[in-house]
């Protein structure tokens, strides 16, 4: 298949056909990040800026290695030195940018939408690396990535999310992706942390973590935020810990080939215990690994790259 | 001055529904005669024909009360203003508006509701009715002067746009208020448990936006009849979004409590289905909610729970709405299209025409305490509506300064054709459209 689109703004909008091609460029060009010369000149002479209003580390890291990985030049943009905090307007800033010509404007934001306003109304691809609880349509994706270079297939898995899916835009775009990818997805958490309506985006709603863990072919820890306390979601972190927490107890308890995931920043001993986060069912640094090349897939696809096919 | 308008079917709320002559004499309606029933001396004779309008095929309906609008001014003149608004309002249909006090300064001072009516005085004609603030400064701390704003023209108090969150302050509001005569409006919302930006449900758990559940609205309308109740005293409801309000309200009045209740054309027509796209014109507060929702508010205009339309009609300049969507300014316009989305429950059979009209004049008039109605002696406030006009309604025609509309593009059936207050025309479709 060709591909058309010019954003990558979310996982609803793209097709199971669409998530493939994605996986299988992404595969083809992870190989590139273990030889001696990781460099490609693939997306030369290509600007890449990478927009980012909200604090990050991994993924904008990632966006540029991936960059950079491809010989395209990026240019990175933090909320602080923006013109932002000056009281310009994101449409302007925006605007500027691509007065500027670059080929991809990659952006962190944390205002949900706010990635599908700037494509609409720019004429350079737009990559959404995460808009408020949204999406994280690129996360969703090296998960994906990362789940199928360990089982082969999506189709028909067990994936359960365990966490705070009412704030994240990792469980959304995950939850959307697997069950698009013909997995069943089952999310658990305290109550105060399961959205409404969340069935509707094609997940069930597990009794208990317990529940969850076992029988899971794919267990995905989400990270517990500390200042969510103040707003009554949970007690303390000790109480998280042991009620919702993947823990060595639990851990005894899941299947003997599942995978344990967190998109990070882990918090050890809470959500995830230090034998789950390091033992041999962790797949969470090939997560990290698989970003790269997932993010190099994107690059090439937006940019144009089935036009010229084997040019890495 | 005279002034006729001939052969329209005339209907009056519960007063007068029939084919009928409306002689105008001096800004007051003279005589209301029925077709075909004699008079000594026709008057059209003696009229100079610009002075009469031919009504046939037309609704000649007591002039439209808007309880519920924005006018921005003073102090945020570059949203909307006295001028703008109510030249916007005339196009509507609508006589009469009563603007809320969130202004810059707030109308918490005879001052700023002086200031309000003699500006408006100087405007297209429609009246204006300034409801003023029910704390001071909107700050919820301590109550405006009532007396000095009711003497200055102040119709009602409200702190619209923000919950009187403080129980203690709302109980001595509504005796107090009730004691010198002014209503009393409430934005109902539980700040606790608001704080997002869009309906909690399945459309705010998949776009991301935070959600204000609607028990955020539900538990202060309860709040308020219970200390209505409690006071003896009236208090209407602004803006009701959703069904558990409807609910309350319902239950309410059915037990003898003095709550009256509005709601606006977009809690009645949309749905947060409007948000999905993150289209901030559809952004409100409180925010469009569910189909049941919809439909139980339809349901209370229908049944009477929910006595009157209001717009809420709430001008904001582009650069307001074209930002993120947790960041754009709440609210939208409404004064030139809540008439054509008034008639579409009419046409799809949900009210009756008289319920409409009630609900958009003699309603409101009688919660704000104003006469309302066609009949011999009554100030001719007059809108005469042509029910089949059809046109597709563009925000950027409009007379408002501003252009937040969800319904830009729509295709409305039925609208103003004629706006009267006082006698004078102050809007006219084929002349000014």
């Amino acid at each position: 298949m060709k591909w058309t689109k010019k954003d990558i703004l979310d996982i609803e909008s793209l097709s199971a056909e669409e998530i493939d091609l994605i996986l299988e460029t992404a595969f083809g060009l992870k190989e590139i990040s273990r030889r001696p010369i990781k460099k490609v000149p693939t997306l030369r002479g290509k600007t890449i800026v990478l927009f980012f209003l909200e604090p990050s580390t991994r993924t904008r890291i990632s966006f540029d290695i991936a960059a950079k990985r491809l010989s395209a030049d990026s240019v990175a943009i933090a909320a602080a030195t923006s013109s932002i905090v000056k009281g310009e307007t994101l449409l302007d800033t925006a605007r500027n940018l691509q007065a500027m010509s670059p080929d991809i404007i990659v952006m962190r934001h944390s205002s949900a939408g706010a990635a599908r306003m700037l494509a609409r109304s720019l004429d350079v691809s737009v990559i959404n690396a995460g808009d408020g609880m949204h999406a994280h349509p690129t996360q969703a994706l090296l998960d994906m990535m990362t789940v199928k270079e360990a089982k082969g297939t999506l189709e028909g898995l067990n994936v359960s999310i365990i966490g705070d899916i009412a704030h994240s835009r990792v469980a959304r775009s995950d939850i959307l992706g697997f069950s698009r990818m013909g997995a069943a997805v089952t999310v658990a958490g305290p109550a105060t942390m399961i959205p409404p309506g969340i069935d509707h985006l094609g997940a069930e709603v597990a009794k208990s973590v317990d529940d969850a863990v076992t029988g899971a072919d794919v267990i995905i820890m989400l990270r517990i935020q500390k200042e969510r306390q103040r707003r009554f979601l949970f007690p303390t972190e000790r109480e998280y810990a042991a009620q919702y927490g993947l823990n060595t107890a639990r851990l005894a308890k899941i299947k003997s080939d599942a995978l344990i995931m967190h998109p990070g920043p882990m918090n050890r001993g809470v959500e995830i215990c230090q034998e789950a986060a390091d033992g041999p069912f962790s797949v969470i640094l090939e997560q990290v690994a698989n970003g790269v090349a997932l993010r190099m897939a994107l690059y090439y696809l937006v940019s144009g790259g089935m036009r010229d096919a084997d040019a890495y | 001055m005279q002034m006729l308008i001939k052969g329209g079917r005339v209907l009056d709320p519960g007063a007068f529904d029939a084919a009928a002559d409306i002689l105008i004499e001096d800004g007051r309606i003279a005589e209301v005669r029925k077709v075909g029933e004699g008079r000594a001396a026709d008057p059209e004779e003696s009229l100079d024909s610009a002075a009469v309008i031919d009504a046939a095929g037309l609704v000649v309906v007591p002039g439209l009360i808007d309880m519920h609008v924005h006018l921005r001014e003073p102090g945020q003149e570059y949203k909307e203003t006295i001028e703008t608004g109510t030249r916007a309002a005339a196009a509507g249909g609508f006589t009469s508006v009563c603007c809320m006090p969130n202004t810059s300064p707030v109308n918490d001072s005879a001052s700023v509701t002086r200031y309000i009516i003699e500006h408006a005085s100087r405007c297209c004609g429609v009246r204006v009715y300034p409801v003023a603030a029910v704390s001071a400064g909107l700050c919820g701390e301590q109550l405006a002067e009532y007396g000095e704003l009711k003497d200055a023209g102040a119709v009602a108090v409200s702190d619209d746009g923000k919950p009187v969150a403080d129980s203690q302050l709302m109980r001595r509001a509504l005796e107090y208020a009730g004691g010198i005569g002014l209503a009393v409006i409430s934005h109902c919302e539980d700040p606790g448990l608001s704080g997002g930006v869009i309906n909690e449900g399945a459309v705010s758990t998949l776009t991301g936006l935070s959600g204000v559940p609607n028990a955020a609205e539900s538990v202060m309308v309860m709040r308020d009849i219970a200390l209505s109740e409690l006071t003896g005293t009236p208090v209407h409801i602004a803006h009701v979004s959703t069904r558990q309000s409807v609910e309350a309200i319902r239950a309410a009045k059915a037990r003898g409590a003095a709550v009256t209740a509005e709601t606006a054309p977009h809690y009645f027509t949309l749905t947060d289905e409007a948000v999905k796209s993150y289209d901030t014109r559809a952004k409100m507060n409180p925010p469009l909610r569910c189909e049941p929702d919809r439909q139980a508010v339809a349901d209370g205009l229908a049944d009477g729970t929910i006595d009157a339309i209001a717009t809420d009609h709430a001008p904001h300049a582009q650069i307001e709405k074209e930002v993120e969507f947790d960041l754009a300014a709440n609210g939208i316009i409404g004064l030139e299209t809540s008439l054509g989305l008034g008639l579409a429950l009419v046409e799809k059979g949900i009210l009756s025409l008289q319920q409409l009209v009630a609900a958009m004049s003699k309603n409101p008039a009688k919660i704000i305490g104003k006469p309302c109605g066609i009949a011999p002696g009554l100030a001719a406030d007059i809108t005469i509506i042509d029910p089949s006009y059809e046109y597709t309604y563009r925000a950027d025609k409009g007379r408002s300064k501003s252009r937040n509309s969800p319904f830009d593009g729509w295709n409305l059936r039925g609208c103003a054709a004629y706006t009267i207050a006082a006698g004078e025309v102050v809007y006219h479709l084929s002349k000014d459209s």
